[in-house]
């Protein structure tokens, strides 16, 4: 039990320091950053007084490191600055994106998780077999196919030539802001307001990206899966419940599964976070209002503010699943409890 | 003890097994023409490793990897014909006529089920049984293998066991059917050495008591002979000899010899021990 | 056996008193053990015997008859076979692209925009009437190249950081695998996509920003490895006998990290390939007269629904050349490092 609680506290721990280290990152590339921040806010066509005012404002005449200071006490109050290109504080555009992010990956991890854990289970439980190669093929493809190659294509079969899914964008333009924003997840909101034609445009939407983010992260769930069923399915203890004369059903999914469970759940975690890190790509080709258009955009408009801003979100992210994936981790295997 | 005149209808009759690995090298011939029987008796098979003696209690239950190529002229449980059996009669033949105690428990039981849960999960492979039922019988089960806190024991998970305690666990659980064999592959090599022969003393007690045959795996010769009515010598997939526990110092295979004469001896001075020579002739086939 | 056998019992003693001596695996029996011929008829056959002899003659000898025999495994898998030939015959096209090339990549032709395939232009003609095919061979410099250059930059890296910090521990151990861990928590095309930002778009921008956000999962693995070499007897052996502390990790642990370093680098270059056709992509790559695969679909983009295949085409090569390297990747995963199957 002491044990148990002083390995979560080192966890715990390492995640502050951790932040620091991201801080340091994104303020290193702020400063390397060769537009001139000055400039971004007082335009470029302002007088000298006035740059060398707002330099002093900024704290650009300061060293490095008193700058460094007031950049951490900031992210730390919460203060992320504004972003030139929307005026809103990165806070408020971050909340105002994120939720479209969140939808979509939430919808792609289960997909995911489902059909990879079950083909990753199936490959492993017929090794060598058709199904196997099949289930290989299938997720080396998914690790080798470019995801805006696959976007580009399902959107030129599925929308311009059968016509069965709509185009880009994350609903059509009759519905567009028809429904009330509560949870920010359009599909939730219009189910919510007991819009069920709206809702059905936010699914149908939907299908497309997730889907295609699912494609990838159920490559890689099945395969880790089918790893570590193989090895799980090689053990002594399998031998052991095959000798007690148990259904192979049984043995599969109560004995063997129910041991790759543990690392299992990191793995999907941790694609979880990669998704709502902000599908960046997918996100730009299906021209959807999510964390990884923002940070795109801001990029392409030299915004610093809020590409930092929203990176420093993002790592945080990671480091909060990847924290939760250990607790689960800690929670599951009767040998960490 | 019982008696090997005691010997009933033979339990197991094995004739000319063959088993065999097809690999990215070529075909491992693990056991070459391999024929024994049991009765209600202690059978001993010792061998080296890679002698092919766990391989053939494996087969008599069909465990092996799907891989392995078995064929023989008879390989019989009572009246089933396991090479013919489907998969649902072999599977309450497994566990339910027939259990299996591994080596070493650390990895023979599921690390993330409780010992209680696994010993309960065999008995109602095998019988109708409600979860209370089972809980209780599991309970007995341990206290009938002489673990003292049997209600510990049942919550507990096997990490948290002693190898000693897991290993009762495994027989707990491969008793609970109520099997008429059990076969044990080395129970006793991944234990310290004070365990061992509580260990040994307990499966004996537990087949007297029920009156199962045993078939007992081990390389270690003197202390199969101990234990055992018979013993049957492997080496390279064969039966080298087959005898009578009692009669071991008259046998009169080379290889047995060899095994013997490489004793170390308390009552006899011997200034250092011979090493076995291995006879090329071993290894060709038997008729 | 993962137990030895108990100390005092004849097999026991039996088995460790004659293994030295004649050893006998289980697989000798006379059916397998069919003993090849003393000489062979030919050269062919005998340099293979001499290949794959037990009693080699010299280290040389000995170093040759394993990678043959990594070679013999290798080639039993076809997938993996098909994969090292993709990416020779892409190396041969890219290297001979002046010669294979039927036109300028560079030379526009604006009355033939958006042509399909045909004879003269065999995959067609992008938005400015450029030929496609010239124009892969020659963007295929581009993206292998940029792959290669981060390879160059991230995997002696990732080994340095990795066996540094295995092998030195403490504090260094600590402060590197945080500095890691820093860099795993961003998500590898955003950062990589700020680090582009910061810099100036363009191909060497990229590669670096690649490089940056590629090299810490290297040094994870060379430090697992380093850690378990590190405790081996050699390694002990080696420092008594005084060897610096340079030598041990250059000599003795970079060495035995490179079997597993080789199968991540093969599997992560699909990866690598993939986040620079990306960047490409989203503009930040390689600029757009440069005809780099990314760069091309995102010009090309515009065209999708009438002119696909202008698109499809360096998509088809930015898949072909991540699969080869998949393939080739899983193949040697299984002869050099089968623990990891």
């Amino acid at each position: 039990m002491k044990a148990r609680l002083g390995a979560l506290a080192a966890t715990a721990a390492s995640i502050p320091i951790t932040l620091l280290g991201l801080a340091v990152v994104t303020f290193f590339i702020g400063r390397v950053v060769p537009i001139d921040p000055v400039l971004a806010v007082v335009g470029d066509r302002a007088p000298a007084d006035v740059v060398e005012r707002a330099r002093i404002e900024l704290g650009l005449d300061q060293p490095l490191l008193v700058q460094f200071w007031r950049y951490l006490t900031d992210i730390l109050t919460g203060n992320l600055g504004r972003s030139v290109m929307t005026s809103n504080t990165v806070w408020e555009d971050i909340a105002r994106f994120f939720p479209a992010t969140f939808e979509l990956a939430t919808f792609a991890i289960l997909v995911a998780a489902i059909l990879g854990i079950g083909l990753g289970v199936l490959a492993a439980t017929r090794q060598g077999s058709w199904a196997d190669q099949a289930v290989r093929v299938f997720c080396l493809a998914g690790h080798s196919l470019p995801v805006f190659v696959l976007g580009l294509i399902s959107l030129l079969v599925f929308y311009a030539w059968l016509g069965w899914l709509p185009g880009p964008g994350r609903q059509g333009i009759v519905y567009q802001d028809m429904v009330e924003p509560i949870t920010g997840l359009l599909t939730l909101d219009a189910a919510l307001a007991n819009d069920w034609p709206a809702f059905w445009d936010a699914v149908l939407h939907l299908i497309q990206p997730a889907g295609i983010l699912a494609f990838f992260s159920l490559a890689y769930i099945a395969r880790m899966t089918r790893a570590f069923m193989l090895a799980e399915l090689r053990s002594e203890y399998v031998t052991t419940a095959r000798a007690k004369g148990l259904s192979s059903t049984r043995i599969v999914w109560r004995h063997a599964f129910r041991n790759t469970l543990v690392p299992l759940v990191t793995v999907i975690f941790l694609t979880y976070a990669g998704l709502l890190e902000g599908a960046v790509l997918t996100e730009t080709i299906f021209a959807w209002p999510g964390l990884g258009q923002y940070l795109t955009v801001s990029l392409l408009n030299a915004d610093m503010n809020a590409v930092l801003g929203a990176t420093l979100v993002v790592g945080l992210i990671y480091v909060v699943l990847n924290l939760l994936a250990d607790l689960l981790y800690r929670l599951m295997d009767p040998r960490t409890r | 003890m019982s008696d090997p005149s005691l010997r009933g209808e033979p339990l197991v009759a094995v004739r000319n097994l063959h088993v065999a690995f097809p690999s990215a090298t070529g075909v491992t011939q693990a056991v070459r023409g391999v024929s024994f029987s049991i009765g209600r008796e202690k059978l001993g098979i010792v061998g080296e490793s890679g002698s092919g003696k766990s391989v053939t209690g494996r087969a008599l239950m069909r465990l092996l990897p799907a891989s392995a190529q078995v064929r023989a002229d008879a390989l019989r449980f009572g009246t089933t014909d396991i090479l013919a059996a489907s998969e649902r009669e072999m599977r309450s033949l497994r566990g339910g006529r027939i259990g299996l105690v591994l080596q070493d428990p650390k990895y023979s039981l599921n690390p993330v089920m409780t010992a209680g849960s696994q010993i309960a999960e065999a008995l109602r492979a095998h019988a109708r049984m409600g979860k209370r039922e089972a809980r209780d019988a599991a309970l007995n089960l341990l206290e009938s293998v002489k673990i003292r806190d049997p209600r510990r024991v049942h919550d507990a998970y096997p990490h948290e066991l002693s190898g000693g305690m897991g290993q009762r666990v495994m027989i707990a659980m491969m008793l609970a059917p109520n099997p008429e064999l059990l076969i044990a592959d080395e129970p006793t090599s991944a234990l310290d050495a004070s365990v061992q022969s509580e260990i040994l003393s307990l499966i004996e007690e537990q087949v007297d008591q029920r009156g199962m045959a045993l078939m007992l795996i081990s390389h270690d010769l003197p202390l199969v002979s101990r234990f055992c009515d018979r013993v049957a010598v492997m080496y390279a997939g064969q039966v080298m000899e087959e005898l009578p526990a009692a009669d071991l110092h008259k046998a009169t295979h080379g290889y047995t010899r060899g095994l013997l004469e490489c004793l170390p001896s308390l009552t006899e001075k011997r200034d250092r021990l011979p090493t076995l020579r291995r006879d090329p002739a071993w290894l060709a086939p038997h008729a | 056996m993962s137990a030895g056998p108990t100390p005092g019992s004849p097999m026991a003693d039996a088995a460790t008193a004659t293994a030295a001596v004649e050893p006998i695996p289980p697989d000798a029996v006379p059916e397998a053990a069919g003993a090849p011929s003393p000489r062979g008829p030919g050269g062919v056959p005998r340099r293979r015997e001499w290949l794959l002899t037990d009693a080699p003659a010299s280290r040389s000898q000995a170093a040759w008859g394993r990678r043959y025999q990594a070679w013999l495994a290798f080639r039993r898998n076809p997938l993996a076979t098909v994969g090292l030939a993709v990416i020779l015959v892409m190396l041969l096209l890219i290297l001979l692209a002046p010669v294979l090339a039927t036109h300028d990549p560079g030379i526009q032709e604006l009355g033939n925009r958006l042509a399909a395939p045909s004879a003269q232009h065999w995959l067609g003609t992008d938005e400015l009437g450029r030929d496609v095919w010239s124009r892969l061979l020659y963007g295929g410099r581009i993206t292998l190249g940029m792959v290669v250059a981060v390879v160059l930059l991230v995997a002696p890296l990732g080994l340095l950081v990795g066996c540094v910090a295995g092998y030195a521990g403490g504090i260094w151990d600590r402060l590197l695998m945080r500095v890691t861990d820093v860099f795993l928590a961003f998500p590898r095309l955003i950062l990589a996509l700020a680090f582009v930002a910061a810099m100036r778009p363009g191909v060497e921008s990229a590669v670096i920003a690649i490089a940056l956000t590629a090299w810490p999962p290297y040094a994870r693995l060379a430090r697992a490895e380093t850690l378990t070499i590190r405790r081996t007897d050699y390694v002990a052996a080696a420092r008594m006998t005084g060897a610096s502390h340079a030598r041990i990790v250059l000599r003795h642990v970079m060495p035995m990290c490179m079997p597993s370093l080789v199968v991540r680098v093969t599997l992560d270059m699909s990866s690598i390939i993939l986040t620079a056709a990306g960047l490409g992509f989203l503009g930040l790559g390689a600029q757009p007269p440069l005809p780099e695969w990314g760069t091309m679909i995102a010009t090309a983009r515009r065209f999708i629904l009438e002119q696909w295949w202008v698109a499809l085409m360096p998509g088809i090569a930015i898949f072909a050349a991540s699969l080869a390297f998949n393939l080739l990747g899983d193949g040697l995963r299984d002869v050099l490092d089968p623990k990891q199957r």
